[in-house]
């Protein structure tokens, strides 16, 4: 059933009526953000991103598009894998014994609204790669993903390539799928909308709506379509892989690492960046200890360390890690690529560094020799 | 996810920085496990590390750990009444020793742990034990040499660096490898295996000793060693390459192991 709805109000509060707590995009502070809302009317509605190597910059729209901007600075794994996490707590007896309490509290159950096609994909790698993990789980399995799909991709976005978008429809994972319409003007946009679980049938059945009439369906499938054509990048052709595998050992390694100031930003805004430290703390009697796990980057000296020195110490060597475990080693560890192409390591490297450049001159240069 | 309390019921002193600690559970006790793995012991409050399990039976878990951080150093001056906790055990162990055919152990300093429950499930007239330390001071399970040899195995020992009232050899573990008459690959008798641990570049030159000297390069096993906080393949520290060496490993084949271990700061 493709539905047509004129307002996402409706929408919100049936989610917010469900117990859900709504997390949607939010315009803060020259970025578009993910926050809790209230009200649609909350949503960024007008507002696009320009975005480039380096460069992320909020623009007026000509319409009142609410999901008319591309990835932003925040991926959803912070609300599924969140940056801090407290794993257990423990306490230790007079006898030298403890007993370790894993937190018991009921996983917040989440509603993503306008969740794209590249961050969908990301969701489901990682769904993947931190599935024995209980607390993910858990949170993961209480969520409710209204997805949205890209019919304005960004300069920095290569969806298409990575095998990730633009269509919401190729990407397991939502409830619900969106496709906004916007005419320039004041006119609000027009939403087609197509339930993909029994939740999101559910949900869609209790919100105001007209059928969705052909021609409506029709420019939207056409408008989704033509977003393929439109992404500014795109990874290089062939096996990745094999590529990198055979690739270890290029001088090219060397001009990435003149350029990486190893700030770990690409692992923080990237949305499959699962990687996670843990910290044992106690009170001050010695006797009540916790467990905290945070993120880590692989881009920190200190992620490798053994006894006697860090692993990888050089920027060649940690920028290495970073692109061909994403491109390369995550096939074969996780059976898939780690990335979806969503751009935002692009955008927000404070120099400009291009995954898709670095992978192409990685490739012409083991075509080379 | 969550360590188990395990208490030290002995503790015994191997060398100056290295301790080898008993431990029974205080309630459950970890699953049952297999020569070559390893757990992740927790000292109360201090931090967690990944520590190879060096014997036990039954519900016991036997460690032996060197202390060179500040988690190893706690787990180290735990006294005999105390509790660690224990998660575990993870990681594929060492290959089952083949029914026939020589089995060459080849350890390097406190590598000889994870290699110890090896040793003993394989004790007999086919098994040679080469054991290389920096010096006398630094050998491991030395009171057991003896025992092993009555059970049949041939045991050889090297140091780099002699001190006074050594008689032994000297010399890096490899250059035991001529004292082991290890019959050549043919198809009348069953292929030696080779189980190497130690420090990185000592596994690397004997593996290449051993496939040198006859042994399949198939069948020879090193463990390797990276930073983990979590043992199950969620955290990403301890990525080599391909690998996720407390999932894949830390035990895998030397051939595989080389071509890892030859890119620097993979």
């Amino acid at each position: 059933m493709t539905a047509l709805l004129h307002t996402l109000e409706p929408l919100v509060a049936t989610l917010r009526a469900e117990g859900y707590t709504v997390i949607g995009p939010r315009e803060r502070e020259g970025a578009i953000v993910l926050d809790v809302i209230d009200s649609a009317a909350q949503l960024p509605s007008g507002w696009g991103v320009q975005t480039g190597p380096g460069v992320y910059r909020l623009r007026r729209r000509a319409d009142r598009a609410v999901f008319g901007h591309s990835a932003g600075p925040q991926a959803w794994k912070r609300f599924l894998h969140p940056p801090r996490e407290r794993l257990w707590a423990a306490d230790r007896d007079p006898d030298g014994t403890f007993a370790v309490t894993a937190s018991d509290d009921p996983p917040p159950r989440y509603a993503f609204l306008g969740v794209r096609a590249c961050d969908l994909r990301a969701i489901a790698i990682q769904d993947r790669v931190l599935g024995a993990s209980p607390s993910y789980t858990a949170r993961r399995q209480a969520a409710f993903i209204v997805a949205v799909n890209c019919t304005e991709p960004s300069a920095t976005c290569f969806c298409a390539s990575a095998g990730a978008g633009p269509d919401v429809e190729s990407v397991d994972g939502a409830d619900l799928a969106l496709t906004e319409l916007a005419e320039p003007g004041e006119t609000e946009p027009l939403y087609v909308a197509v339930a993909l679980s029994p939740a999101g049938r559910d949900v869609l059945a209790r919100v105001p709506q007209t059928p969705a009439p052909p021609d409506v369906v029709a420019v939207a499938r056409k408008a989704v379509t033509a977003a393929t054509d439109h992404m500014g990048r795109s990874l290089p052709d062939g096996d990745l892989r094999a590529m990198l595998a055979a690739t270890l050992d290029s001088p090219h390694w060397e001009d990435v690492a003149a350029r990486c100031l190893t700030c770990a930003n690409c692992t923080l805004v990237c949305p499959t960046c699962f990687c996670t430290s843990v910290t044992d703390t106690t009170d001050l009697t010695g006797d009540h200890a916790e467990r905290w796990q945070t993120w880590a980057s692989c881009f920190d000296v200190e992620f490798s360390y053994l006894h006697g020195g860090s692993v990888r110490t050089s920027a060649r060597s940690r920028y290495r890690q970073w692109l061909t475990h994403k491109l390369g080693t995550w096939h074969d560890q996780f059976g898939e690529s780690g990335c979806v192409g969503c751009g935002r390591c692009i955008a927000w490297c404070p120099a400009g560094i291009d995954i898709t450049a670095e992978a192409r001159a990685l490739a012409s240069a083991g075509a080379e020799s | 996810m969550i360590p188990l309390p395990y208490r030290v019921v002995h503790r015994h002193e191997e060398t100056a920085d290295t301790v080898t600690l008993r431990l029974e559970p205080v309630g459950d006790g970890l699953a049952a496990w297999s020569p070559g793995q390893f757990t992740m012991v927790y000292a109360f409050g201090v931090g967690e590390i990944p520590v190879s399990i060096s014997g036990g039976s039954g519900p016991i878990i036997q460690h032996t750990v060197r202390a060179v951080g500040a988690v190893s150093r706690a787990i180290c001056d735990a006294p005999v009444g105390s509790v660690l906790g224990l998660r575990g055990p993870f990681g594929h162990g060492w290959p089952e020793q083949p029914p026939e055919g020589e089995v060459i152990v080849l350890a390097g300093g406190i590598g000889l742990a994870p290699l110890r429950p090896l040793i003993l499930a394989g004790l007999g007239q086919r098994l040679s034990v080469l054991i290389g330390a920096r010096t006398p001071a630094d050998l491991i399970f030395t009171a057991e040499y003896d025992q092993w040899r009555a059970a049949g195995a041939r045991v050889l020992v090297t140091v780099d660096r002699a001190t006074a009232g050594w008689t032994g050899h000297v010399g890096v573990v490899t250059t035991l490898l001529n004292q082991v008459p290890i019959t050549a690959c043919d198809a009348t008798r069953p292929p030696p295996t080779g189980y190497v641990c130690g420090p990185e570049v000592m596994m690397r030159l004997g593996a290449e000793a051993l496939a040198a000297a006859g042994v399949p390069p198939e069948r020879i096993w090193v463990s390797l060693e990276r930073n983990m906080h979590c043992g199950i393949g969620l955290c990403g520290h301890c990525q080599l390459g391909p690998l996720l060496v407390c999932r894949d490993g830390p035990v895998i084949d030397a051939g595989h192991a080389a071509r890892l271990l030859l890119t620097r700061e993979l």
